[in-house]
């Protein structure tokens, strides 16, 4: 089986913040991961190999620091990784990170399944898995919590809100995996350090057989118009006084009149 | 598509059902819709696709919607991504709609991102806002980024349509009049019945989650402030007051609760008529998530906690001592 796994380096976005001053975010200091959700897309994607051999290649859209995210990926056992970089593809929205992703896909070549994490923490958009697949003509099979293949057959339980699908298809097929499908594996140190000796394969827009137009900012439907910091909400707030029977009686009272007990 | 934006016209909300009942969000949509409609002068159309859903359609109309296009055939009973962006798509290649919504329920977020590749648009993601540039003709999609730590807002300025899905539980549903008059479009569907590439081969109702909390009428919600022992009594409060138990992102990422009962901009948007926050401190990624919430009632430890300044009523104490008091106070007085 032949598995490519994109992921996406991201900040560790619990650490972001605005800067009320400078109106901008402080986003310096701040450490990179792999996106959580993409270990589980490879940590899935390493099981099937394990139980159909085969190979894992890893697929990543960013900045020169991604490498270290390709790296990390290959300590856990990706057998290859390729790399897209280019100053062009920045500023890309998620239709153009669709397209720039297919495109690598399409020079890959063969593949049976592309495994993706559902959503990136900084966008949190869940939109590439589906654009990619769309670009692809092949089907998506969404929020996995389980795979499994069988024949020329892939198959997986889907979490739909409230609802329990077993779903099944051919292959090629790509499938986007929830947070609670696995528990990602983790790269002992020498793995990853011996992760570094190996080649990752690098790719630029004219290494890509597309429409530049398509690339980056420029090839984004969407733009941002405007970032700014939540409001507070400033209200008048009745603060209740006492001890804590008089308290426990003000509420009860309280919500006696709003007709709650 | 890139260009046409002159030719584009008119609002329409995809309507999602299950069972010919409609999701709470497609009729928030219809509420919102319209408003965003007779800003922009066009007709809303309302998508629906399923089975047995004619009722439904003629709902739709009191709910809001000028026109309902209507794909009802028994093969469409069930989700399915390959059939609905196909049938959606052709619509929207041959009508031209300048803004196209969705609800970004599980279904939605499954859909609308391969209809936007498909119909080579933009999309924004789970927006908490919309509006209309009036001046320019734009459409303004508002979302939250990086953890809820930021708020961007999206323009789609060169492709149409304009796309985003929304966020369910913020916007005010539609309400019904069905004095409203409109037009139901049925289109033809037999050439879409074998599209299928995906078989499902199995549905089950996940009886394990529980009550979503998005529909609860009210929460008792939990945060780091409430220590571990807390955690009993304040289900038992939740149980008296015959409300759903919530949850701070902090909560749940110390392993308290499942992602499903975090409220905030990274879980989910709540609106009850009750909301009792106890130990939370009300950063503002979790007030977004709830300060729409009818009745909101604090109970904190810091007097300087920013819970506060959203709640109606708020008192600083310990939960482990005003929560048994109050429990023994409702148990006295019922």
């Amino acid at each position: 089986m032949i598995i490519i796994v994109c992921i996406k380096q991201v900040p560790d976005v619990s650490e972001v913040s605005w800067d009320t001053e400078t109106g901008s975010l402080i986003r310096t200091g701040i450490p990179s991961i792999i996106n959580p959700c993409d270990k589980n897309a490879i940590e899935a994607a390493l099981t099937l190999k394990e139980k159909y051999g085969g190979k894992v290649i890893i697929l990543s859209m960013g900045p020169d620091q991604a490498e270290e995210a390709l790296r990390e990926a290959m300590g856990m056992g990706a057998d290859e990784a390729v790399h897209l970089t280019s100053k062009r593809f920045a500023g890309s929205d998620t239709w153009a990170t669709a397209y720039t992703l297919g495109l690598a896909v399409k020079k890959i070549g063969q593949y049976d399944l592309i495994v993706c994490g559902k959503e990136a923490v900084d966008g949190m958009t869940a939109q590439v898995g589906p654009e990619l697949a769309e670009f692809l003509n092949i089907p998506q099979l969404t929020y996995a919590v389980n795979i499994d293949v069988a024949d020329d057959r892939v198959r997986i339980s889907q979490k739909l809100g409230s609802l329990r699908r077993v779903l099944q298809c051919r292959m090629p097929a790509l499938i986007t995996v929830e947070r609670d499908a696995n528990e990602p594996r983790i790269a002992p140190m020498d793995t990853i350090i011996e992760a570094y000796s190996k080649e990752i394969t690098v790719w630029g827009p004219e290494d890509l057989d597309g429409d530049v137009a398509n690339f980056g900012l420029k090839g984004s439907p969407t733009k941002l118009r405007k970032m700014y910091a939540p409001k507070l909400i400033k209200s008048k707030v009745e603060m209740l006084q006492g001890n804590r029977e008089q308290v426990a009686a003000a509420l009860v009272q309280i919500l006696r009149a709003r007709h709650i007990l | 598509m890139k260009g046409n934006i002159q030719e584009s016209r008119g609002l329409w909300v995809f309507v999602e059902q299950n069972d010919g009942e409609a999701a709470r969000v497609s009729l928030e949509l219809l509420g919102k819709g319209r408003e965003l409609s007779d800003k922009l002068e066009v007709n809303l159309t309302a998508l629906l696709i399923g089975d047995s859903v004619t009722r439904l359609a003629e709902e739709l109309i009191w709910y809001g919607a000028d026109k309902v296009v209507l794909a009802e055939d028994a093969a469409f009973s069930d989700y399915r991504t390959e059939i609905y962006t196909r049938i959606i798509s052709d619509q929207a290649k041959k009508d031209k709609p300048e803004v196209l919504i969705i609800g970004a329920t599980p279904i939605g977020r499954d859909l609308a991102p391969r209809l936007a590749f498909k119909l080579e648009t933009g999309c924004a993601a789970d927006c908490t806002a919309l509006d209309i540039d009036t001046e320019n003709r734009l459409f303004l999609a508002t979302r939250p980024a990086f953890g809820g730590n930021v708020m961007a807002t999206i323009i789609c300025p060169d492709h149409r349509p304009q796309m985003a899905t929304v966020r369910p539980g913020v916007m005010p549903s539609s309400t019904m009049d069905n004095a409203r008059t409109g037009e139901i479009i049925r289109i033809d569907t037999a050439q879409y019945r074998d599209m299928a590439e995906v078989e499902i081969l199995e549905t089950v109702s996940d009886e394990e989650e529980g009550v979503d909390i998005q529909e609860a009428e009210r929460i008792v919600a939990i945060g780091m402030g409430a220590n571990k022992e807390a955690l009993d009594m304040l289900k038992e409060l939740a149980g008296l007051l015959c409300a759903e138990v919530g949850a701070s992102r902090r909560a749940v990422e110390a392993g308290w609760f499942s992602h499903d009962c975090q409220v905030g901009q990274t879980g989910k948007t709540v609106r009850p008529s009750m909301y009792i926050a106890c130990g939370v401190s009300g950063a503002v990624q979790h007030t977004a998530g709830m300060s729409g919430s009818k009745l909101i009632i604090a109970i904190n430890n810091d007097p300087k906690a920013e819970i506060f300044n959203v709640a109606d009523y708020g008192c600083v104490g310990k939960i482990t001592d005003i929560v048994p008091a109050l429990i023994a106070e409702i148990k006295r007085r019922s």
